[in-house]
């Protein structure tokens, strides 16, 4: 396959950044989009050029490190993660768009690559369980009922990539943040901090600068672990559950 | 616990989703009324002399009407104030648009913004042209609503607004009753079909039966 390349060049947060223009030949179908940019960055390296960076970790789709908007589309046209999007989703002699997520909260660093610690402060503020220390309790101790473990497990499967903000037209965190937050207030681990949980993390999600819901339901399209659009909801009626029991 | 729903936003999500249903309730009552127009100017005027009646005698002549008009107010600039801080926001967390861009979300989705501020336009006119009179064309006599509706569907531009703006209405209902039963957390896997289904009727019943009399009057109808 021979395609064209637009991609996002951005020196650092500081410097403007531009769309270049690339080509590259000899792309099999069954590379991985991934594998098809370290492709090109082999290239640039060998012409003595600066090779584009993009963040990437596992390659299996279970890390949540990749994170490209590929012609528009967060992690590309298919529902899955970049990594493990391959080049047979494409047509030889395309041209692809490729450009970093977009979101005032998610600063580009260099090139495709975006800070998204953002997260790991609204994890911080409240995405944990008191645990005692010692050895690991028995598993039957706690029973979950079946749908609860089920809808937790749903939102466990969230992997934090950020998807969500890229694809949100407002650059909200809603999906992420209602996918942790809905994932530990559904079970009896999670109960002790249930109310302050979803308030913290909450209100941490608003002062990092994410947008609000509007509703397009463009993250759920988005999320390459299918994090359901009704988990907001979810996410709304523990706040108001909490804003109700909670005296502060 | 105020403070804590203002300074949110999910807590000025909520207020919006309140106020949006407050007025949601009011419209619909409001479109039930304004189909009595059918049943002649002797129904129709008598009903609107009721609204400043109502309540009687435990309540002084207008007062209810008078509340139900405090209560709109307060819910209007609430629902703007809201909707201003919130646009604001999310403006401000996306800065910048990918370069490659594609058309999404509905129509409806889309024209929030701007269709709420269409219908914040048509409330002011409306008002001028029905309750003041101030804009009304011809004579405008108070008591006779009967004939002020017929004289103002009787303008092409009065027909133009007014048609417009219950579109507008339609598409902000659409989206808008939908969304607040999200923010309010009713929304669930298998709640959301019923729940879109409750909008798309809500919308299509208000702009339908909003439309139809300046389509009677147009028609000769209603005369």
């Amino acid at each position: 396959m021979k395609l064209t390349l637009r991609v996002w060049r951005q020196k650092n947060a500081d410097a403007p950044g531009t769309m270049s223009t690339y080509e590259v030949d000899g792309i099999s179908q069954d590379m991985s989009f991934l594998e098809m940019l370290d492709t090109l960055n082999e290239e640039l390296i060998l012409a003595g050029d600066d090779p584009v960076a993009f963040d990437h970790d596992c390659r299996e789709g279970i890390c949540g490190a990749c994170s490209l908007v590929i012609n528009g589309d967060a992690h590309g046209p298919e529902r899955t993660t970049t990594c493990q999007l391959h080049m047979r989703s494409f047509e030889d002699g395309d041209t692809i768009d490729i450009e970093p997520w977009r979101a005032s909260a998610f600063p580009v660093v260099k090139d495709l690559v975006v800070d998204r610690s953002a997260f790991d402060r609204i994890i911080q503020a409240g995405g944990y369980i008191s645990a005692p220390t010692g050895t690991a309790p028995e598993a039957h101790a706690a029973p979950v009922p079946k749908p609860d473990a089920d809808f937790a497990f749903e939102h466990a499967e969230c992997i934090g990539c950020g998807a969500c903000v890229a694809a949100c037209p407002n650059g909200s965190a809603m999906l992420f943040t209602s996918a942790k937050i809905n994932h530990l207030n559904v079970l009896p681990q999670g109960a002790p901090e249930r109310e302050t949980r979803v308030l913290d993390m909450v209100g941490q999600m608003d002062s990092e600068g994410f947008g609000g819901c509007t509703l397009t339901g463009e993250c759920a399209t988005a999320c390459p672990k299918g994090i359901p659009l009704p988990s907001i909801s979810a996410m709304n009626k523990e706040w108001l559950r909490a804003t109700r029991k909670v005296r502060r | 616990m105020t403070r804590t729903l203002w300074d949110s936003s999910l807590g000025k999500k909520t207020v919006m989703a309140v106020s949006g249903l407050i007025m949601l309730l009011y419209l619909v009552v409001h479109m039930i009324g304004n189909l009595k127009i059918f049943f002649g100017s002797g129904e129709f005027n008598h009903y609107a002399h009721w609204l400043r009646t109502m309540g009687e005698p435990f309540l002084h002549y207008e007062w209810a009407l008078w509340i139900v008009r405090v209560v709109l107010v307060a819910a209007v600039v609430l629902h703007a104030v809201s909707a201003y801080q919130l646009s604001r926001r999310d403006i401000r967390a996306r800065p910048a648009k990918y370069v490659h861009r594609k058309p999404r979300a509905s129509y409806a989705t889309r024209t929030m913004r701007w269709g709420g501020i269409i219908l914040g336009l048509f409330i002011v006119w409306h008002i001028l042209d029905l309750t003041t009179g101030t804009v009304h064309p011809g004579g405008f006599q108070s008591g006779h609503p009967y004939q002020n509706v017929i004289d103002t569907f009787s303008t092409w531009y009065g027909n133009t607004i007014y048609i417009v703006a219950m579109l507008a209405l339609g598409l902000h209902v659409q989206h808008g009753f939908w969304s607040a039963a999200q923010t309010l957390g009713a929304g669930s896997a298998t709640r959301d079909r019923v729940l879109k289904t409750i909008a798309n009727a809500l919308a299509a019943v208000l702009t339908l039966g909003f439309i139809c009399v300046p389509v009677a009057v147009m028609t000769g109808v209603v005369s």
